[in-house]
């Protein structure tokens, strides 16, 4: 069965960018929500550390310092127009959340706490700086809600539980047309016309083994545009977090070092003293999990195998590890029976942001070229890439990236959505869903996907990973490419309607096989080192030629096309990145 | 080894035999236990065992879940009686034999999957969201770190409905507000800031309201967040007797 909608505005994805759109939206202009997840149960919630805006509330801070840090965390390849408009409006956006009622940690003189990050600094690079605004650690969650909270006092519309599987353009390929969506309860199509469409689906970091990312961040909304033959841009740029739970890839937020803890090698030693003398322990991420990495590599590492390192918290005061970071000392107590009280934490990096996603420009308008725009369509927070993280994110920079970016979308597409009349949609326009859908559930002679999400995830955790060479990249290619072979007779065995996840996670893995060859892609046509994306055969950067962000298309053939857009420079020469 | 690693065909230690309540409405006349015997390490979640079913067993069992680490709220199960996250119950505490059941006094749409729009119906009554017209212009609002500290205990919740699906006041009597909705009003009611406190008190005095609380506790004892549950509905109530304007 097949039901029909008509919205003016439809935002799909309910974490934090699609929810600030929502709060832009409702009321305006009709607008829906459609999200896979009830919209509490997004990813953002899991955030912990803090939200960078340059309030000066325990010293001096100027959001132009922000700016700089956030250009030189990213390597220089974060387009500095959008870092500015992005630093600028911190400072409001930390305002609106704490009007919105998020309710902050606090100073004694009653203004919202703050505390150091990993790469923020005072002064360009003088010394770590008290920016991150902060609720123990538990920032996240707590915009999550309170976002939430702000939908359900203006009554935004929302459609849990449902899966958008297709951008629809009109006829013409010229306009935004609507959506079309799984809902998961019944196995109904349903197909939203729109004038505005907002894509807010997050990250897509469970391609990779080891990760701090929810079982839902598939990149759904990248690869049905990707699909659609839309670019996608700088996906080789994918930072990996030092502080996951071994093995588990479990968060241990940056806000733990803010806080003052230390991450020591087997013999006790703080080695972050060696990589970055001037902010050791707050390093970028990018640096501190080559850190690690190398450690480990040069047999340095912790345990029977030798391949973690530890997060050290046991000098720190119970009550300030209490109150500043209960739920990480919860993880670690319940997932690996270690008490951070008298006990280093087990720790590697562990897969955590797409710094790549959907092109968009300062107003979240989809990119189609280097010059041009697609009209009506958005794109918001980790999906997108507008690109304010360059080649590698600061800490609490994707938080901040959400509220103020997923504003500017919600706006933008009210703008849009009142000048414009409702496209024409394509005939059939849940033909092609239909078809796919039917394709997993009939294909009797394949395999599960299970086999294949297996060999995905560990062959990218293997192959395209902190330290990444034309080898390994090649190789990673030629898998991703088998496994796209089988992956077209992959097979379910539950052929039923009612919350038919089996159906559902088969074509996740579809999503998630497209964007790592985009990846992987990305990553072997780069040859140099910067940010994120490490070469063994190429270690340095080189501006001369790669001072650009790729831009992959699926090509007619299927292969891939790659293209590159130029950075926007500004204030900040490129230089070279020490801490 | 840990983990999601429960879908790889890795050596595992032992093995425990899961039994879940599987029901899907038209197919089956009546929910019942299904027995699948499990390879485990045991610092596994149940998430992994019920993970190692639909990926190795049965693709058809249902149950939600995302973050896998007790942050989204997604996996509230009754779990050998007593309502926990399956993604935060480790193997080890359990025994051998682990029964697997949806939370209760919710219509089961499928498997361990509930109707939960029920549940947030309750808690939009108790308008969960600050109330304050009056917005300083440019600057954050004051709260003293104790003004803060009052209300800490209940932003904590993340919706699971672990507390509410464990109450025997809730399972006969669906409009009974129930625990979460309470904690989600606690948290307006004592925030410095917020300025609609009798309104929620109403709605909490209301024959739905607090007053149904019997003190039976199972709401802490469920709540994976460790909220003291019972607690912040006996200062709801004391609000009502003492300070209600």
């Amino acid at each position: 069965m097949i039901h029909q909608h008509t919205y003016d505005v439809v935002i799909v994805g309910a974490g934090g960018a699609g929810l600030r759109a929502a709060i832009e939206a409702a009321g305006k202009v009709r607008t829906a929500v459609i999200t896979k997840l009830y919209p509490t149960r997004s990813h953002t919630g899991a955030a912990q550390g803090g939200m960078c805006a340059a309030l000066g509330n325990l010293e001096e801070d100027k959001w132009e310092w922000h700016a700089f840090d956030t250009v030189k965390g990213s390597d220089y390849l974060g387009d500095q127009d959008a870092i500015d408009v992005m630093c600028k409006e911190a400072v409001d956006a930390v305002i609106e959340l704490e009007h919105f009622g998020l309710p902050f940690s606090r100073n004694d003189d009653g203004t919202i706490a703050q505390r150091p990050f990993g790469g923020h600094t005072r002064n360009h690079g003088e010394a770590p700086v008290r920016r991150a605004c902060y609720a123990a650690d538990r920032t996240g969650h707590m915009i999550l809600q309170t976002l939430y909270q702000q939908c359900v006092k203006r009554d935004v519309e929302f459609f849990n539980e449902f899966y958008v599987l297709d951008f629809l353009a009109s006829p013409d390929g010229a306009a935004t047309a609507g959506v079309v969506a799984y809902e998961l309860k019944t196995g109904d199509l349903h197909v939203f016309r729109a004038k505005s469409v907002v894509f807010a689906t997050g990250g897509f970091g469970k391609m990779f083994k080891v990760t701090s990312n929810a079982h839902a961040l598939t990149g759904d909304g990248p690869a049905v545009l990707y699909r659609r033959g839309f670019p996608l841009e700088d996906m080789e740029f994918f930072q990996f977090h030092p502080t996951g739970i071994y093995r588990l890839g479990i968060l241990l937020s940056e806000a733990a070092r803010g806080e003052g803890g230390i991450l020591r090698n087997k013999d006790g030693e703080r080695f972050m003293e060696r990589y970055a003398p001037t902010i050791k322990d707050l390093a970028p991420r990018d640096m501190v999990s080559r850190a690690i990495q190398t450690e480990i590599l040069d047999g340095r590492g912790a345990g029977p195998d030798g391949d973690y390192v530890y997060l050290d918290l046991t000098h720190l005061p119970r009550e300030q590890i209490d109150s500043k970071l209960p739920d990480i000392t919860d993880f670690a107590r319940t997932y690996l029976g270690v008490e951070p009280y008298t006990e280093g934490v087990p720790i590697q990096p562990t897969a955590h942001y797409a710094m790549g996603g959907i092109p968009t420009d300062i107003d979240a308008q989809v990119r189609v070229s280097p010059t041009q725009v697609f009209p009506g369509l958005y794109a918001a927070g980790e999906c997108a890439s507008v690109s304010v993280h360059g080649a590698n994110r600061l800490g609490t920079n994707s938080l901040l990236d959400i509220v103020v970016f997923g504003r500017r979308a919600g706006i933008a597409a009210v703008e849009h959505a009142r000048s414009t009349r409702h496209a024409e949609l394509p005939a059939n326009p849940a033909a092609d869903v239909a078809a796919q859908l039917e394709r997993v559930r009939s294909a009797t002679t394949g395999e599960a996907g299970v086999h294949m999400r297996v060999e995905l995830q560990n062959s990218m955790n293997a192959n395209a990973t902190v330290f990444r060479s034309g080898e390994t990249l090649t190789t990673q290619l030629d898998v991703l490419r088998d496994l796209q072979r089988r992956y077209r007779s992959v097979t379910v065995d539950d052929k039923g309607t009612t919350y038919n996840t089996d159906l559902l996670e088969a074509i996740e893995l579809g999503h998630l096989l497209d964007l790592a060859e985009t990846l992987v892609a990305g990553a072997l046509n780069r040859t140099e080192s910067r940010g994120a994306h490490y070469r063994d055969d190429y270690s340095k950067r080189d501006d001369g030629n790669f001072l650009k962000h790729t831009m992959v298309r699926r090509g007619a053939d299927g292969g891939i096309d790659i293209d590159y857009r130029p950075v926007t420079l500004g204030r900040y020469e490129p230089m070279e990145r020490k801490y | 080894m840990p983990s999601e690693a429960a879908q790889e065909a890795t050596p595992t230690t032992s093995e425990v035999t899961l039994r879940v309540l599987r029901y899907t409405p038209g197919k089956d006349e009546e929910p019942h236990f299904e027995e699948y015997a499990v390879p485990v390490d045991p610092m596994d979640r149940v998430l992994d065992a019920l993970h190692y079913v639909k990926w190795h067993i049965d693709g058809s069992l249902g149950f939600r879940r995302s973050c896998a680490h007790g942050i989204c709220g997604s996996d509230a199960m009754l779990i050998n009686g007593r309502n926990r996250l399956a993604c935060k119950v480790l193997i080890r505490e359990l025994p051998s034999v682990i029964n697997v059941e949806p939370i209760k006094g919710l219509p089961i749409h499928k498997d361990l999957i509930v109707d939960m729009d029920g549940f947030f119906a309750s808690y939009k009554r108790v308008m969960p969201f600050l109330v304050n017209e009056q917005v300083p212009t440019d600057k954050e609002r004051l709260q003293s770190p104790a003004d803060r500290e009052k209300f800490d205990d209940t932003t904590k919740c993340i919706l699971c409905a672990a507390c509410t699906t464990s109450c025997p006041i809730f399972w006969p009597d669906n409009s009974y507000i129930g625990p979460a909705a309470i904690v989600n009003a606690h948290r307006f009611i004592f925030d410095s800031r917020d300025t609609a406190a009798a309104d929620r008190l109403e709605v909490l005095n209301g024959a739905t309201g607090v007053w149904k609380c019997r003190t039976t506790f199972n709401c802490t004892n469920a709540c994976p967040r460790d909220i003291d549950v019972t607690t912040a509905i006996q200062q709801v109530k004391r609000e009502l007797i003492f300070n209600r304007i």
